[in-house]
Order: structure tokens, then sequence, then C-alpha cells
């Protein structure tokens, strides 16, 4: 595309443009409305819905805005008689086969059809022969249809090809007969595929969950963030009388562009699941008690005061990284109060022997947006569709663009765009596969290993594919190593660790890393760790225990915050072993859950995402803050304002933040420096040996990540679900 | 000087009293409520009714148009997928104390389901008698079908 300008003139308006720039590109930017259905900047020029046609001078016929390239000297009318008649003849046409059933549709009110046939529409029909009946589709239990609305415009057909990257629908047929449908009988599976519904101008393709329940002008937008990955989606959450009807997408270019993941979408059916623990309660002599609040935080702060006070180490916390940093932050002031510092976030993390290496938070190592311009990627230990879809999105683009892309992961996970190298790595021997790939790049560079990796090298035989792999790295100018939740959840994450550091060191890439959580880059930043405090500071020598250590020697008391042990750590039967052994468990929870009841003396309802106010810090370091979008489900209460509570109750000094703002300041004031760097200044002794990974949990399905997403109904009922589900149940 | 005559002949006094007699003898328009009543347009908005098609399936499809238009706020609807996988309400409660009995909701309604009958003569002894729940208004229009539908076929030339 040259960037030289071309002059051109709409509606008398001078304007100067790029050329190669089509006229609706320059209509847009210059405000000058053309009215559009199958043109989506997003997407590629189709221009088979004919209503942005306009009348160019000299042209014999009006032309499509949307594949007409500017040229010098264009004169361009858009409000035109000729034009204006183009598009109301279009829009008869179109609303030819359109039912009138916008009462019922769930696209009325915020239809684009309905919104252009008001501008450009006659007020009676011509046409009074039958319309045409499309029979529905079956999608799947996220996407709902009502084909006879459709108008063909191909969007969705587009999203799949360019976007998605698997083409899930297409267009069969011609003129009348035209139906966007599966081709065969099956249902709509990707992971980014509700957008088609946001992308559909008309009401053909609508959420199904949220189906028939609320209408679009009722509803208040109100933003948050995704809270299940740690990209930070900027979403809206649509809110009828202060619940969450539906999540639909907020444009951010830095982040998620137009799109959002369908966990991102559909989640919010957790929030109100049955089993939402809506009252205080209080176990005594092995009976619940449903307990007012006062009594509630009375209770527990003398239980936990009664366990952990002037021995701190007796005392646990283990806290969910999808906790908003201002909670994590409190929970840290907590430890500190009684000298704790046995607190980590790190719940399916089982490897801590170079966690002193680790940076002060795990950073992406650029921004998302960035990722699209690497020339080369290598994927470490990652399902990084399932895990973040949103940054497997820019890693398609970046591959789109010629970037190679290579994986080193434990299976052949099926991917949407071309891969130049995979390795395949089962969890035994990912180590010494992985250092195959070293191994190679030393060998092509012909250049020495660091000392303290040389060990490993040696027995290690260079087959092609580790130098196939070797090669995404190599004499690339912009390149970047990541590191996903496989291998951070690795029994051997520290030499895998090393190894990408020394590889990354070779190749002069960036090492990036795709932590779990939203907010595990908050959880660093409040010191929700064992070795670290606010702001990555090293706490005393000895430091306190990690995760595990805290597991395998029990503690006299447990608080646990916002996640569910059975299913959120490691190694559910060492954690339920710990916490039956504990006198005292204290219980942070949205959810109740059999195994909670049987093994916490205390549980607190804590507010979801969408009902507290808070800020998560996504992988690139980007503090994002929101406000409660949601009344609370019951009794819960936000977090940090039980936290705060608890802090006075127990007598925590300064404990007497009014909102959000006030822990937030009271973190930043304490808080050097935001930044955090990557490089790897460790040097581990990397070894091939392989701990036993035994019942270790280290591919979490998508649809399992957290309590809410496990809640979504109809992310459960989706076929990567039940997938997933069938898998574990022959594991188990 | 004008003027004292005229205070002092009671002229104005005399005006008045002629035109008293003169309705005194003329032909009364009071009625005699409740036994007698005055003549209502079929337009008349009173108390809200639903209706029903004449299979007994409830017309009202939920589209909210008359929440929306409603300039009093008076109307709360909840809509779901109905068991048999149509568009319909879950709960559709009219305030009769915020109600201004405009008519906009019957204005608004595609499918003519709500609708202001007649009836005005209504009252409410309990607090909470004032919503009109969904369960109300399709007894109510049950009961006024005959009327209702009388109204709108008299209307229906004018519309």
């Amino acid at each position: 595309m040259g960037s030289d300008l071309v002059n051109i003139e709409v509606n008398g308006v001078k304007l100067a443009v790029p050329s190669g720039q089509m006229l609706i590109e320059a209509t847009d930017r210059a405000d000058i409305y053309v009215p559009r259905f199958c043109y989506h900047r997003k997407l590629s020029v189709a221009a088979n819905c004919r209503m942005c046609l306009v009348e160019v001078e000299k042209a014999p016929k009006p032309l499509p805005a949307c594949a007409t390239p500017v040229a010098e000297g264009m004169k361009v009318f858009t409000r035109s008689d000729a034009a204006i008649s183009a598009q109301k003849a279009t829009m008869e046409f179109l609303l030819i086969n359109h039912p009138l059933d916008c009462p019922i549709c769930d696209q009325g009110g915020e239809c684009e059809l309905q919104d252009l046939a008001m501008g450009f529409g006659r007020d009676v029909a011509r046409y009074s022969e039958r319309k045409r009946v499309v029979k529905d589709k079956d999608l799947g239990p996220l996407i709902s249809t009502d084909m006879t609305r459709c108008i063909h415009c191909t969007r969705c057909v587009r999203f799949g090809q360019e976007i998605a990257g698997i083409q899930e629908l297409g267009a069969i047929g011609r003129s009348e007969y035209m139906e966007i449908t599966t081709y065969v009988e099956r249902s709509v599976d990707h992971e980014l595929s509700g957008n088609i519904i946001d992308l559909c101008p008309v009401g053909a393709l609508n959420n199904k969950p949220y189906r028939y329940s609320a209408r679009a002008w009722e509803m208040v937008a109100k933003p948050l963030i995704s809270p299940h990955d740690c990209i930070g989606s900027n979403i809206y959450a649509h809110v009828l009388r202060g619940t969450l009807k539906r999540v639909v997408p907020r444009d951010n270019e830095q982040i998620n562009e137009s799109w959002i993941s369908d966990r991102d979408r559909y989640s919010y059916e957790g929030i109100y699941s049955q089993d939402r623990l809506d009252k205080p309660m209080l176990k005594r002599d092995r009976e619940w008690l449903e307990v007012s609040w006062d009594r509630a935080i009375e209770a527990t702060s003398s239980l936990i005061s009664s366990a952990a006070s002037g021995e701190g180490d007796a005392l646990g916390i283990l806290a969910s990284p999808n906790s908003t940093l201002e909670e994590l932050y409190l929970l840290n002031e907590l430890a500190c109060h009684y000298g704790c510092n046995n607190l980590d976030h790190r719940l399916r993390v089982s490897d801590f022997r170079d966690q002193d290496s680790d940076p002060t938070w795990l950073s992406l190592g650029c921004e998302i947006a960035e990722i699209e311009q690497q020339d080369g990627i290598l994927v470490v230990g990652s399902n990084i569709r399932m895990d973040t879809p949103i940054l497997a999105h820019r890693v398609r683009s970046a591959a789109l663009c010629g970037a190679s892309v290579g994986f080193v992961s434990p299976e052949v996970y099926e991917y949407h765009f071309p891969q130049t190298a995979y390795l395949h790595a089962p969890a035994e021997t990912f180590v010494s596969m992985f250092v195959g790939v070293l191994a190679a790049a030393l060998d092509i560079l012909g250049d020495k290993p660091p000392a303290w990796i040389a060990n490993a090298l040696k027995g290690i035989n260079i087959e092609s594919e580790h130098r196939e792999t070797a090669a995404v790295l190599l004499n690339k100018e912009n390149s970047i190593l990541l590191l996903g939740h496989f291998a951070l959840r690795h029994p051997s994450f520290a030499d895998i660790r090393a190894t990408a550091a020394a590889l990354t060191e070779l190749t002069g890439s960036k090492l990036g890393y795709i932590p779990e959580g939203a907010n595990s880059t908050g959880a660093a930043l409040a010191g929700v760790l064992p070795h670290r405090g606010v702001g990555g500071v090293k706490r005393g020598d000895p430091c306190g225990l990690n995760v595990q250590e805290m597991l395998n020697s029990p503690r006299r008391a447990y608080l646990l915050y916002g996640f569910e042990p059975e299913f959120d750590l490691t190694n559910p039967a060492l954690a339920n072993d710990a916490l039956s052994a504990a006198d005292t468990v204290v219980c942070f929870s949205p959810f109740v859950t059999e195994s909670l009841l049987d093994q916490a003396d205390v549980l607190l309802p804590i507010a979801t995402y969408a009902e507290t106010d808070g800020t998560f810090v996504n992988a690139a370091g980007v503090w994002q803050s929101f406000n409660a979008a949601v009344d609370c489900v019951g009794d819960a209460k936000p977090g940090w304002r039980l936290l705060r509570a608890l802090g006075n109750a127990i007598g925590i000094t300064d404990c007497e933040y009014r909102s959000v703002e006030d822990v937030r300041e009271a973190l930043e004031a304490k808080l050097g420096s935001r930044k955090s760097s990557n490089r790897y200044r460790g040097k581990f002794p990397v070894s091939l040996m392989v701990p036993e990974i035994g019942e270790k949990v280290l591919d979490v399905p998508i649809y399992l990540t957290d309590g809410i997403v496990r809640r979504g109904t109809a992310l459960q009922q989706t076929q990567i679900a039940q997938v997933a589900r069938q898998g574990k149940s022959i594991q188990g | 000087m004008l003027n004292i005559f005229k205070t002092f002949l009671l002229g104005e006094l005399i005006k008045g009293l002629r035109l008293t007699l003169g309705y005194f003898f003329r032909k009364k328009i009071t009625v005699r409520y409740p036994e007698e009543k005055a003549p209502q347009s079929p337009r008349f908005r009173g108390l809200h009714a639903l209706r029903r098609y004449p299979n007994g399936e409830e017309r009202c499809i939920g589209c909210k148009l008359c929440e929306a238009v409603c300039p009093a706020l008076a109307i709360t609807i909840e809509s779901d997928v109905g068991l048999d996988g149509t568009r319909r309400t879950t709960r559709y409660d009219i305030d009769l104390f915020k109600c201004i009995y405009c008519g906009f909701c019957e204005e608004a309604c595609p499918v003519d389901a709500v609708v202001e009958t007649r009836i005005h003569e209504y009252h409410m002894e309990v607090k909470g008698e004032n919503i009109l729940t969904k369960d109300k208004l399709l007894a109510l229009g049950d009961r006024y079908e005959t009327m209702i539908a009388a109204d709108k076929a008299a209307d229906a030339a004018y519309r």
C-alpha cells in the first residue's frame, strides 16, 4: 500500500487520503457516513451487500464504496439523488426476504438493518409475494440461529476464514437458495466463535444463553476486564436491573482489538450458578450456621488470631491469581501483621527451586500487540489457543505475515495457522527435548554453552526436528520465546526456564511468560509470594513456604482466597489431606462446594469480578481498573471490603481504606517501580532428570480453568468442554 | 355616575339570576351515577388487560415496546424463552399508581396484547394491590374480551 496521498472530493469536501485505500475507509476517517452491511474494518472486502453504493463523477453507474479504491481527482457524492436512490433500491431488495419479526428478535434495537431501514427504507412494501424461509441451523450451545433473517453479508464466513482460521460456516447455493451453513450438521466450536454474534448485522446469529431475556435498549453497558486469562480483554457487561445479562467486547486495539474469547463472553453464567455462597457461614460442632457479617468477621479474626498470633508461621495463605490487585495487597498486609511469610498465588506451579531468579513479575516480554510484529515465535509448553485465545490470535496474525512459529509441546494441538516447526515433547522427556533445541542452536551457531547448562548437553542427540525448532528463533530480527502454562506448571520448570533463557540469550530473542490467571502480575506486585514482598522486594531469610511446602507440611491454620482446592491446585489429594488436618480453615469464596463444607470452618462469600471494584494487571503490565457492574448475589461482599473489615477486627494499623482507590494508592506508595525485566540472571544447573509427575495437573482444559468458568452452563455444553471431560474421566 | 345606578339597581344580580332560572327549567345534564352512566368512547382508556388469541394462546410476545414507551415507567417486564421456544414474558407488572393512562402501551403493542379497557371503576384496599401482575391482567383480558373485541372493531375504521 503506497503511503503517498491522493486528493479526492467527497460531497464537495476536499480530502487527502493514502492511495490504495478504499473509498469507505476514507469517508469513515472523514466522518462521512456511508451505509454498509458486509464491510467490516477487521475483515476483507466482499462487496456483496451493495448498500454502500455511492455516485462517482464520470462513472456510468453507482460504485460500492467498500470496493472502490480512491484515485486522484475522484469526485464522490454519498448523498446525491443517484446515490440515495441506489441505496434505497438496495434496501428494498434486502427487505424483500427479511421477516418482520423485529419485536421478538434479540437484535431489535441494536440491528444495523433496522437502523438503516429507518433511513433508507420505504414506508410501504411493494412486494406482496411469499417471503423466503430458511431452516435454522444448530450451531451448538453458544450461538442461536434464525437463518430466515440472514441477508448474506458473509461477515461470519469471512470471520471464520480470516480471524478464527478455521472456516466453520460457509455459503451454499445461489440467489434465492443461498444459505449460510456448516455444510455438514455440526456445531461451531472455535474458541473465538462468539464474535460472529457481534459481527452479524441482523438477528440471524445471536447469543443463545441470552436469548429473549432482555432488550438492547434497557441494559446499561458497564466496562469490565475479563478475569480468565492474563491478557485482560476489555469487555462490556450489559446489565439489567443489577443483573448481568450478557458480555460483549470493548474495543482496545492494544489488547483484544474487537474480539473476545467465548470463555470471556459466556462465563458470566457462573456468577448466577445455584451454588453461589450467599450468606456468611460458621461451623459450630460440625453444624453450619448462617451468621451475620459482624459475627462472621469477629469469628474469623479470633480464629486466625488464636492460630497465628505470635507465630505467623502456623498460618498459610493461598490466594487465587484471579483476585484483584487490591484484594491481594490487603492479603499481604494481613500476612505482614502476623509476621507470616507463607503466602502464595502460584496455585498450579510445582517447581519453585529457581524462584529467586524469577523476574519481579512474569511478563509477556513485549506489548500484546507487538506479538504480531515478531518474525519468529517459539511457544514452549502451551496449548496457546486454549490457554489464551486472544494471544493465539495475535500469534496467528504474525504467522500470516510470514513469521515462523514453532511449538514445543506434549501434544499435537490443532492450530489455525501455518507452523514452521513442531517438537513433540511429552511431559516426562520435556526437558531433554527442549535442551535438544538449545543444543541444535549451539551447533548451528558453533557457540559454547554457558557453564551451568553444559552438563545437561552432554547426552543429547541432535535430531533434525531440534534443528527445525531452533531455526524459528535463529537469525530473526524480532523474535520471542513464550513459556506457557504447561511449562510453568511442569515439575522441571526451573530447568525449562534456564534452558529457555540460554536459548534466548544465544539467539538474541526476547523471553516471555504466559502466566496463569488474570492477575498473577498484580499478585507479584502486591507481594503475594513467599519469597518476595510488595514490588518484588526480597522477604527475610529464610523465606516463607510456597504453596507446595504449605501443603506438604500442614499448617495449623489456612486462609483460602477465591478458589476451590479440589480443582485449582496442582495436587488436589495433597491439599485435601492438609486442609483436613488443619485446626482452622478460613475460606473466602464466591461458591460453596461439598469439600469446602467439609474442610472449612468459616465460609465468607465474596463478590466475583463483575460485582467488585478492582484492578487487574495483565501480562504486559497494563493496569486496568474497573468498577462493580452488577449487584452482589445474596449477602456476598466485595473481597477488599471484607479484608479491610477483617484488618480492623484484628487490629492492623492504618487499615482505614474507604475505597479501592485508597488501597491502590497505599500499594502504589510502597511500590518502587511497576516495571519488570525478564532477563534471566540465575545460573540454574539444568538436569535432564524429571521428577515424578504422578497425579499433578499439568494441562487444564479451557473451560475448567476457574470456578466461574466451571459453572458456565453453556460453556460446559460445548464440544470442547465435553471432550475435555471425557478425556479426564478416561484418565481418572 | 352610571356605575352607581347599576350598582344600586342590582342589574347584574338580576342578569345572573335570570341565567340560573333558565337552567332551572332546562333539561338536566347531570347523571345519577352509579345508577346512570355517561356514554363512553370505544377509545376510553381505563384498566389494563392482556389479551389472548381465540385459541387461548397469549398474545404478548415480550417485545417490551410498551415498557420502553411508557412515560411513567409503570410497566416492568421480564422475558425468557417460553415452553414452546417462543419469546414470552415471565413477569408483566403494571403499577396503577404510576400509570397515567396515556394509552401509549396500547399504541406501541405490535400484537394488540396490552389494551386499556373501558373499566374505570376499581379500587385498592391492601398495599400492593396497585400492581397488576401478569395473571391478573390475563384474567381481566379473559373476562372482558367481548367488550375489548367490540371496541377494537368499532375503532378499526379510524386506524
